[in-house]
Parts: C-alpha cells; sequence; structure tokens
C-alpha cells in the first residue's frame, strides 16, 4: 500500500432489494479504500454480499426495486447517484470488469475484435483501423496467440481460457485505473487459473491498475491480494493486509474459512475442518453478529452489532466486527498448536 | 481404507485390497463426427478415452482428476454404461457387462448410483424432496407407503431434517440440495457411487461438511466411491487411491498421500503447482511451473506421450514413442519417459504394467541425470 490518494472511496455503502420474501439487505454498511495499484481481494462465500458491492459500483444492480445507500467516490465522482451519461463514460474507461463466466459475457453473434473496437471507440474517437490495431496488441499482450488472425473469430471459437483472456483485453482496452475482476477464474482449470493469474500480475506491473478481486477462493487471494476484506452476510466482518489476516485473523468466520481449505502442501487431515451450519437468510438476518448462530465463541455481547474497527494493537489498519478480546482471540482460534481453524460447535441438523 | 499396494493386481495399478468390483480393460470411448446431407460418413473421431485399464476395488474410493475435456466424464458414464463403450471390456463383480442390455443391467443399476455436480439442475423442480428421494425405491418396486418411511430415514441420514420431506428443491441452498442429491443416490442401498464433481459447486465451508458426510456414509453403508473432480486438492480427502487423466489416458495411479509428496508424471506435479496455496509466505518461497499451453484437440492427439506439446521436460522420444505405465514401488503407476521426484535406482526396477496402453512403446523411463532428486514440486 501507499499513502497516495485512494483512488476510490466507498463509504457506508447499503444495499437492498424489495423481494416477495421481504427486504433483502444484500449489503449493509461497506466501507473501504482503494489505493492506485494495489489489490484488493473481497472474499466471502455466496449470498455475502461481495459480488452485489462490486456490481454496485459500476451501476449494474440498479432496477425498480433496489435502493441504495452511502457513498462511492472514484477520483471526485459520485457512483452511486450519478446519472446513466456519467455512468457510461466511466464504465469501461476508467473502472473496468471481469465477469466470473466467459461463456456468457461476450456477445455470441459479434467478432470479439468488434466488441473491442466498439468499446475503445465508445470512449476514444479512434479511427477503425487504429482502434483494430490496438486490439491486436492487447490480444497478444494477454497471451493468445495468432492475434492477427483470431481478432475475427466468434467466442465461440475460443476455449473458456482463451475467453477469459478476451475478457481482459476488452477490460483493458481503454486503460481503466481501477478493475474489478468478479471471480475471473472459479470457471477455468487449474493449470489455465495459474496463467490467468500470472497474467493479471503482470498487468498490474504493466499498467498501474488497481485490481478489486472478488473471490471466495483463498488459495488465488494468497497469490495476488495485497490486502483483504472478509464479508459475511452483507457486511465486512474482517479487513487488513494479506499477512494481517493469513497470520493474525481476528474473526472467527474468518479462523474457520482458513481452516477450511484443503491444503495440497501438507498431510491430510483425518477429517476436513467445516464451519456447522448456513449462512442467514439476507431477508431474515440474526440480530446483532450475523455470524452469531454458526459461532462456538458466542457470547452475551453478541447481540449487539460490533462495529468494525481497529483491535488489534500495532495494527492500525486491521479492522474486525468480534467483541471478544485479542488474548482470548490469540487463544481460541488454536484448534491444535500453531494451526488456525473454527472449534466445533453444537451441532443441529442443517 | 488403507492401501498396502504390493502384490500387483491383475489389470490395476496400485493393488486394491479386496475384490474388485469395477474392473475397465483397455477401454475406449469415440464419439464419431459426421459429416454429409444424406449419407453421413464419419469424417474424424473424438478419442474421450483411449485405452485405460483401471479396477476399483470394494470398499475403495478411486479419485478420477483431470481438466475439462481429458474424458472423465465420458469414463465415469461409461462405467455407469450411460454411454457404451467402442473397444474394451468393462467388468462389474467380475461379470462382463460391456454389452448387456437392458435386462441384465436391471438389477445391478440398483448397486451403482451417481451423485451430479449441479445440485441446482439434477433435481426436478417440480418435484417434492419425497417424491425425489422416492422415485428410485418405486421403481424397484416398493409401493407408495413404504416409501415415506424410508425417505424420512435417508433425509436423517444426510444430516435434513425428516420434517422437509414435503418441501421443493428451491426452498434448500445448494449444500442442502447436494445432500438431497446424495440422500436419492443411497435410496437403493447401491454398492458403488459415482461422484461427478459433487462439491466444485459449492462454497469452502460446505464443501468441506459435504466430504464428511460423504465419508461417514462410506463407513456407515460399506458404499465404494468413484470421486471424479476437475483438480487435486478436493480429491485428496476422500481417495484412497488416485488416477490422473490427460485427453484419454492414464497419466499417473498412485496411493492418494503418495501422490501429493512423490509426483513422478510431471503433468501431475503441473496440476499440484498450479493449486494456489492459502499461506502467502509459502506461496512467494515456491517456484511455480505454470504449464503453458492448453490440452489439444483430442480429435487428433498428438503422437507419442499426449502431453509432450505443454511438457517442460519433453524430448524426442516424448514426440515419437507412447510411454507405457511403468511400474514403481507401492504400486505407483505413471506413463513418463522422463519422471520426477524418483530415484535412480528406481527407475531401473520398473517394469512396463500390464495396464498400459496397447499402442504404448517398450521403452521404460530413462534414469534421471543427477543422483534422482527430481524435481520437486
Amino acid at each position: 500500500m501507499n499513502d497516495a490518494q485512494p483512488l476510490l472511496t466507498v463509504d457506508d455503502l447499503r444495499v437492498s432489494f424489495a423481494t416477495e420474501e421481504g427486504t433483502v439487505q444484500a449489503v449493509d454498511g461497506v466501507s473501504f479504500e482503494l489505493a492506485p495499484g494495489e489489490v484488493l481481494a473481497v472474499v466471502g462465500e455466496s449470498g455475502s454480499g461481495k459480488s452485489v458491492t462490486a456490481m454496485t459500483l459500476m451501476g449494474l444492480t440498479r432496477s425498480p426495486n433496489a435502493r441504495f445507500e452511502g457513498q462511492a467516490h472514484y477520483k471526485g465522482t459520485e457512483l452511486i447517484g450519478a446519472s446513466e451519461a456519467e455512468l457510461r463514460r466511466v464504465r469501461g474507461a476508467e473502472i473496468a470488469m471481469i465477469f466470473q463466466d466467459p461463456m456468457t459475457s461476450l456477445n455470441p453473434v459479434v467478432r470479439i475484435g468488434d466488441q473491442i473496437v466498439e468499446q475503445i471507440q465508445e470512449h476514444e474517437g479512434v479511427p477503425d483501423q487504429q482502434a483494430r490495431e490496438r486490439v491486436v496488441e492487447l490480444l497478444e499482450r494477454v497471451g493468445i496467440p495468432r492475434a492477427r488472425e483470431r481478432v475475427d473469430n466468434y467466442p465461440f471459437e475460443f476455449s473458456g481460457g482463451m475467453r477469459q483472456r478476451v475478457m481482459i483485453a476488452l477490460a483493458l482496452s481503454c486503460n481503466p485505473s481501477v478493475l474489478i475482476a468478479d471471480e475471473p477464474t472459479t470457471a477455468l482449470d487449474v493449470t489455465i487459473q495459474a496463467q490467468i493469474l500470472q497474467g493479471m500480475r503482470d498487468l498490474r506491473e504493466e499498467t498501474g491498475a488497481a485490481i478489486i478481486l472478488v473471490t471466495h477462493d483463498l488459495g488465488v487471494v494468497a497469490d495476488i491480494a495485497d490486502r483483504i476484506a472478509v464479508m459475511y452476510a452483507g457486511r465486512i466482518v474482517e479487513q487488513g493486509t494479506l499477512d494481517e489476516i493469513f497470520y493474525d485473523p481476528q474473526h472467527p468466520y474468518t479462523w474457520g474459512l482458513l481452516g477450511s481449505i484443503t491444503r495440497v502442501d501438507k498431510p491430510r487431515p483425518e477429517r476436513l475442518p467445516a464451519i456447522a451450519g448456513l449462512p442467514p437468510s439476507l431477508a431474515d438476518r440474526p440480530e446483532g453478529c450475523h455470524f452469531r448462530p454458526r459461532c462456538p465463541h458466542e457470547f452475551a455481547q453478541c447481540t449487539n452489532v460490533p462495529p468494525l474497527e481497529a483491535r488489534v494493537e500495532g495494527q492500525p489498519g486491521h479492522l474486525d466486527r468480534c467483541w471478544l478480546s485479542a488474548e482470548e482471540k490469540r487463544t481460541k482460534r488454536e484448534v491444535r498448536p500453531g494451526e488456525i481453524g473454527l472449534a466445533a460447535k453444537e451441532r443441529t441438523p442443517a | 481404507m488403507s492401501v498396502e499396494a504390493t502384490e500387483p493386481a491383475a489389470g490395476g495399478a496400485a493393488a486394491p485390497n479386496g475384490a474388485p468390483l469395477i474392473e475397465v480393460d483397455h477401454l475406449k470411448v469415440f464419439f464419431p463426427i459426421k459429416q454429409g446431407i444424406l449419407i453421413e460418413r464419419e469424417v474424424a473421431r473424438v478419442h474421450a478415452v483411449n485405452d485405460v485399464t483401471l479396477s476399483i476395488a470394494e470398499g475403495e474410493t478411486l479419485g478420477l482428476v483431470g481438466e475439462s475435456g481429458c474424458g472423465k466424464t465420458t469414463m465415469s458414464r461409461a462405467i455407469m454404461r450411460l454411454i457404451d463403450a467402442t473397444e474394451g471390456t468393462l467388468r462389474f463383480r467380475g461379470e462382463d457387462v460391456t454389452s448387456a442390455g437392458r435386462k441384465q443391467m436391471e438389477p445391478l443399476r440398483r448397486e451403482m448410483q451417481m451423485v451430479f455436480q449441479d445440485p441446482f439442475a439434477s433435481l426436478n423442480p417440480r418435484k417434492r424432496v419425497g417424491q425425489i428421494i422416492g422415485m428410485p425405491l418405486r421403481l424397484h418396486g416398493s409401493d407408495r407407503k413404504g416409501v415415506e418411511p424410508q425417505v424420512r430415514e435417508l433425509l436423517g441420514k444426510v444430516g435434513l431434517h425428516p420434517e422437509h420431506i414435503n418441501r421443493f428443491p428451491h426452498e434448500f441452498s445448494g449444500g442442502q440440495r447436494q445432500r438431497i442429491g446424495v440422500a436419492r443416490a443411497l435410496a437403493l442401498e447401491p454398492r458403488l457411487i459415482v461422484l461427478d464433481e459433487p462439491v466444485s459447486a459449492l462454497d469452502v465451508s460446505v464443501q468441506a461438511q459435504i466430504i464428511n458426510l460423504l465419508d461417514d456414509l462410506q463407513d456407515d453403508f460399506k458404499l465404494t466411491y468413484l470421486f471424479v473432480a476437475h483438480d487435486l486438492s478436493v480429491v485428496r480427502h476422500v481417495s484412497d487411491r488416485i488416477a490422473v487423466m490427460y485427453l484419454g489416458k492414464l497419466m499417473e495411479v498412485s496411493s492418494a498421500e503418495e501422490l501429493y509428496t512423490k509426483p513422478i508424471h510431471p503433468y501431475t506435479s503441473a496440476l499440484l503447482a498450479a493449486i494456489p496455496i492459502p499461506d502467502p509466505e509459502e506461496n512467494r518461497r515456491r517456484e511455480r511451473l505454470v504449464v503453458s499451453g492448453e490440452p489439444p484437440n483430442p480429435i487428433n492427439p498428438p503422437s507419442g506421450c499426449v502431453f509432450h506439446p505443454r511438457c517442460p521436460r519433453a524430448t524426442d522420444v516424448c514426440r515419437e514413442i507412447e510411454p507405457p505405465l511403468a511400474r514403481y514401488p507401492n504400486g505407483h503407476l505413471a506413463a513418463c519417459h522422463h519422471p520426477m521426484s524418483v530415484t535412480q535406482a528406481e527407475v531401473a526396477a520398473t517394469t512396463k504394467d500390464p495396464s498400459s496402453p496397447l499402442t504404448a512403446g517398450e521403452e521404460l523411463p530413462e534414469p534421471p541425470q543427477t543422483g534422482g532428486e527430481g524435481v520437486q514440486p
């Protein structure tokens, strides 16, 4: 991280949707800053609000039954209340997005070159030939072989990994300062995932773009992120640098996440540690700490919502939402010597 | 299940204990590509499974791992007799079922069940849970009254509330739906369950719940699992042995533990190296072998070793001669001319395993040049 002005400041963002089952509070008071050139990983499971947060920044969750509160400032532009015209100027040119599924996020009946040219010309008055040249360069840069021939191919002529590269080329076409990648490698095979992650690392070096990486995979996070925000049921429950989250995690949910990943470089445990129970329904969330019903360490104070604040001495940027004291956390998170995890809770059927 | 793996078993890798439940012998599944308007001619073939020999012992879990398009799903479908084999034989508890008809298969269908990857697509949205789980029972002769208590019991076994018997699938989360899928597979008390990426669609914390459930059920019901997965991380926790496939061929077969500490095939090593380790320091330290390129087209598989176009160790021999499955200590099999993580002595002592593809050459692997430390993943 550096001390430069943050590129993007999100302040107390709340997103709710009116549904038949009642109001679904998908994002509940999310705040973070993104510095130029940094990779912020937003980690959480399905329904944690991580994708809704990312999409709201791009104005992609707007609909008659959605309600927004809070702010998101990008270089002096307020994104949450921005007009559609303002958003069109920012989208793609300043903030670009890579979606999870490269199979469905490209237009299947338009040649990939034309799709990228369209985006370039939407933002810059570049003549056709020049825009096309730029597309070929972009495709080469993201590692598509024989780019000059392939620029006229349709999406179906590419494999999943290649399509994701096309998506990345599309996202980079106008040199954005912020790249939002929503599970960019989830749909890909591991060897291809490694290639794409390597590519994203290189691109950050070359272009200095800041990246918001939305993912559920802590392995990918350890590979590429500078800072991490862990989300659970619409709230950030812990936020800190990569090393703070991995080596000094404060929130029991983070312990559970860290404990439940399978590791190929360690002897296998007899049983996989799991977090018992299920995330709450966003239309009917428990009072106080949302993780309370699944947390083995719950106590009286947990019925009050713990604020997101710095609770560890010497780590001013390390915020969490757990009432336990720092010492209690240190002893409770060790399930075995040197191993972080979440202890078992009295189990009720799922 | 522990795998002692010392005796060479007939046509099988790593000699599983107990009688083989499934024996696959030089199995090939090709899909024809046809062209022409009135007279369709076969113009090419997709070599989905190309000469694979494997066996699964009673009570064992075999992990079948490979990337998209490697033939693992075709293989599992062929074992279930949902796809016909082009060549080779398939035996279920010693009985040849390669071309068994509907009649002959019917009693066997009870014994082999499947759990699918996508718990959203594999349950009929218009049927209640009770009907979904009860259907296999009804099909195999239980009457309507007898089914309900059984379904309730099954729900309890997979960790769901028996009262939910009248709910619809959409009322459940992904993990709960996968439990319903498991309950349906269990209904007929099968011997074999083919699990086709049963946890890939689930969140990490829920994945662990389902894996643990499968583990418990295996102990309770003495089940045999074929666990199909696209990467090596999850499969390790359930498998006794693991078979790694690439482009329709077996690359390596080994006991689950040894595969992770001693990958012999460079492809296995690449698969392991591609999994990011959730530990930042470890990650910074680790030298990553990122294989370039993508799997080639299975219509026209490369000559020699199918992995050679992407392999960092490939030489001329790999381009020309298909490596046989060489047998290393502990019944560890690998099809590679330039094996990793093995000593010179181990390489010198290898023999060609009878499960090698028929087209494979006789060339056993070359001993590594230096001492034999190989390259650690």
